[in-house]
């Protein structure tokens, strides 16, 4: 409390022209950047999952299993920052059972709710089923019984089961692929329809999202994908990446033309806003939005990606590229929730003038919270990998040819 | 002996079971779309419906107002938490527009610019809009923020969650987080006097008189004489959030 205050007398001596006296305070800080961000990544990764999957892209094939732990991994922890954020972190159950339906917001806990039990824990059962019987039956002790009551304790794996299976998760992902598109462009819309604020208030704000969380999605699985890889101590599949860092390439694009028009139309139109939103993007948000966002997460990628389309230099240099540009995707995509979440923030609604950011080390709102946020996710997914690694899969062709 | 079966049979009350449950289901995934039509719906007071008008003209800038709503409401003296405030514009005469409200306005102002620059120089008093179709009722995802029936935007802060959504989507920056209480805070229009015939704090206190409020449907009231008698405008009228906030000489600079 007396930190608190402390902090906002500091912040109350560097704000710059006239805000309202109640704007100095900063009411969405990281754990707020961090919720769109780790939901894009959900999205993103089951978005390429997906592909593979009703597609047929079966070059892809060997990330579709890590794409989808990814994105469960990285579900369980999305509610975390939000729900810590609260002033009333134990009251957050009254947005499941009495939801305001006006509220863009209170409609999270649904959607959350559908895409995760519906449609990621669907798939993915569907997909480890039988999997799971065999590892069970293969297994003692602990694992054993985990196994079995991870399957519900199912023991079919007639051909004929198994092709139940993969028909009911390929019709779950036929189902996911709008929910994830649902779930992301939702999380825009939680901004986007906030009048009062300029810098949000865009009807292309969810499809924006949408897009960026792709983009991020693919970039993380990439980036798992390699590092797995290394791990096990086996060589990467170039033609997977490859494929991957096209599709890459190609959402990259899109997003990076929505965004573009998005601020094109804010110069041609040029709002009563356009004054203060010109300052903030080269004042407070320069480093943010034009090094970290713009030049080195999108320009940068861009162009290294574009060029791969036409010239292919060799595996090893391809190698390190397909690190090096995911990383600076992530980063990217990061900085772009914050200009975003922190950039609508850094403004007055009066127009008149600019607040500050102070953000501490620890606290629950500090870097280190966040930082834990973003690190359980990856625990998460080592014990999902360990517990269902998609590399010890059994072969499915015979299965999935008798559903064809 | 055996029981006289059912005449209905396990299938045909599974039937009419999922009939009836789905057919629920239905209906009521229709119904929450209205919620869409939250804004674009006119507001619906009927009996009293409260509206506030404010004389630009009148305010001296002397802050009692937003001193008077602190200590009435026991509001965080600290100066990142104002129900109501107030605000100094000077517009030079080179165009150039300042805006102050150190401490809100609470310790009266000093007015910084030398006369000789100064084009106009005027003060607006600042509190919640009060508005009709208010986005910070809108936006809360738990309904701890609602509008009363006579038109008044209250926070429930024993259902509120603290999201902060609702300081968010206030055009007019009038909410903030209670530091103590972790929940949102904003003006209630001193209900609890009204409750016992008395004024809000801030217009009791108003030296010149320059806040009144009434009941916009009674058409003798003190409210509908003001909007009568003087040219009104709300501020930021083109987000259509319904505000019942009235100011009189409120000129293009305020925001």
């Amino acid at each position: 409390m007396e930190h608190h205050l402390q902090n906002l007398y500091e912040v109350l001596s560097k704000v710059d022209g006239y805000v309202y006296p109640n704007e100095i305070e900063l009411n969405w800080s990281i754990l707020i950047v961090l919720y769109p961000y780790i939901t894009g990544l959900v999205a993103g990764a089951f978005i390429l999952a997906s592909l593979e999957r009703i597609f047929k892209l079966r070059v892809l094939k060997p990330t579709y299993g890590i794409a989808l732990l990814t994105a469960l991994s990285f579900m369980l922890v999305a509610t975390m920052p939000l729900i810590s954020h609260l002033g009333k972190p134990m009251r957050a159950y009254e947005i499941m059972i009495t939801p305001h339906l006006s509220s863009a917001m209170a409609i999270f806990g649904f959607v959350y709710l559908w895409y995760l039990m519906v449609v990621l824990l669907l798939e993915i059962w569907f997909d480890y089923r039988r999997d799971m019987v065999v590892w069970a039956n293969e297994t003692t002790g602990f694992k054993r019984f985990l196994y079995r009551l991870l399957s519900l304790y199912t023991t079919d794996i007639s051909p004929k089961a198994v092709a139940l299976d993969n028909k009911l998760g390929y019709i779950v992902t036929v189902i996911g692929v709008p929910s994830a598109f649902l779930l992301h462009g939702y999380v825009g819309f939680i901004f986007g329809s906030i009048k009062a604020n300029p810098w949000w208030s865009t009807v292309l704000m969810p499809v924006i999202f949408l897009f960026s969380a792709i983009v991020s999605g693919i970039a993380l699985v990439m980036l798992v994908y390699i590092v797995l890889t290394r791990i096990r101590k086996l060589s990467v599949d170039m033609a997977c990446l490859d494929t991957i860092a096209r599709y890459l390439f190609y959402i990259l694009i899109m997003d990076f033309v929505l965004e573009g028009l998005d601020q094109i139309h804010r110069i041609y139109e040029a709002e009563e806003s356009f004054e203060v939103l010109h300052n903030l993007v080269f004042g407070r948000l320069f480093f943010t939005l034009f090094i970290m966002q713009g030049l080195l997460g999108t320009i940068v990628p861009l162009l290294t990606l574009g060029i791969l389309q036409f010239y292919k230099p060799k595996e090893q240099i391809r190698k390190v590229i397909y690190v090096v540009v995911p990383l600076l995707i992530l980063m990217g995509i990061f900085f772009m929730r914050w200009n975003v979440v922190i950039g609508g923030q850094l403004f007055s609604k009066s127009f008149y003038g600019y607040t500050s950011f102070k953000i501490g080390l620890i606290g629950t709102e500090g870097y280190l919270m966040a930082a834990v946020w973003l690190i359980v996710p990856f625990l998460i997914l080592s014990f999902l990998l360990w517990l269902l690694p998609p590399w010890k899969k059994k072969e499915e062709e015979e299965s999935e040819t008798l559903v064809a | 002996m055996t029981e006289p079966k059912s005449k209905i049979s396990r299938r045909n009350f599974f039937k009419a079971g999922t009939i009836i449950v789905g057919g629920v289901a239905v209906a009521s995934a229709f119904t929450p779309f209205d919620s869409f039509l939250f804004a674009s719906e006119p507001p619906k007071g009927k009996g009293k419906w409260y509206g506030i008008g404010i004389d630009i003209n009148k305010c001296i800038g002397c802050g009692k107002c937003a001193n008077a709503c602190k200590l009435e409401n026991n509001v965080p003296m600290d100066p990142f938490y104002f129900r109501s405030w107030v605000e100094q514009y000077t517009i030079k005469k080179d165009g150039t527009i300042k805006v102050e409200s150190p401490n809100g306005g609470i310790d009266g102002f000093t007015q910084s610019i030398p006369d000789d620059e100064i084009f106009k120089s005027f003060f607006v008093p600042k509190m919640c809009n009060h508005c009709a179709k208010s986005p910070c009722t809108q936006v809360c995802p738990v309904g701890a923020t609602f509008e009363t029936p006579e038109g008044i935007v209250l926070v429930d802060d024993n259902y509120c969650i603290g999201c902060r959504y609702c300081v968010q989507a206030c055009p007019y920056g009038c909410r903030f987080i209670n530091p103590e209480k972790g929940t949102a805070e904003k003006c209630t229009l001193c209900i609890h006097r009204l409750e016992k015939g008395m004024q809000p704090a801030c217009f009791e206190i108003c030296p010149t008189e320059a806040r009144i409020f009434g009941d916009l449907n009674d058409p003798e009231s003190k409210i509908n004489d003001f909007l009568k008698n003087h040219t009104t405008m709300v501020i930021k009228p083109h987000l259509n959030t319904g505000s019942k906030l009235f100011y009189n000489a409120l000129t293009s600079e305020v925001r």
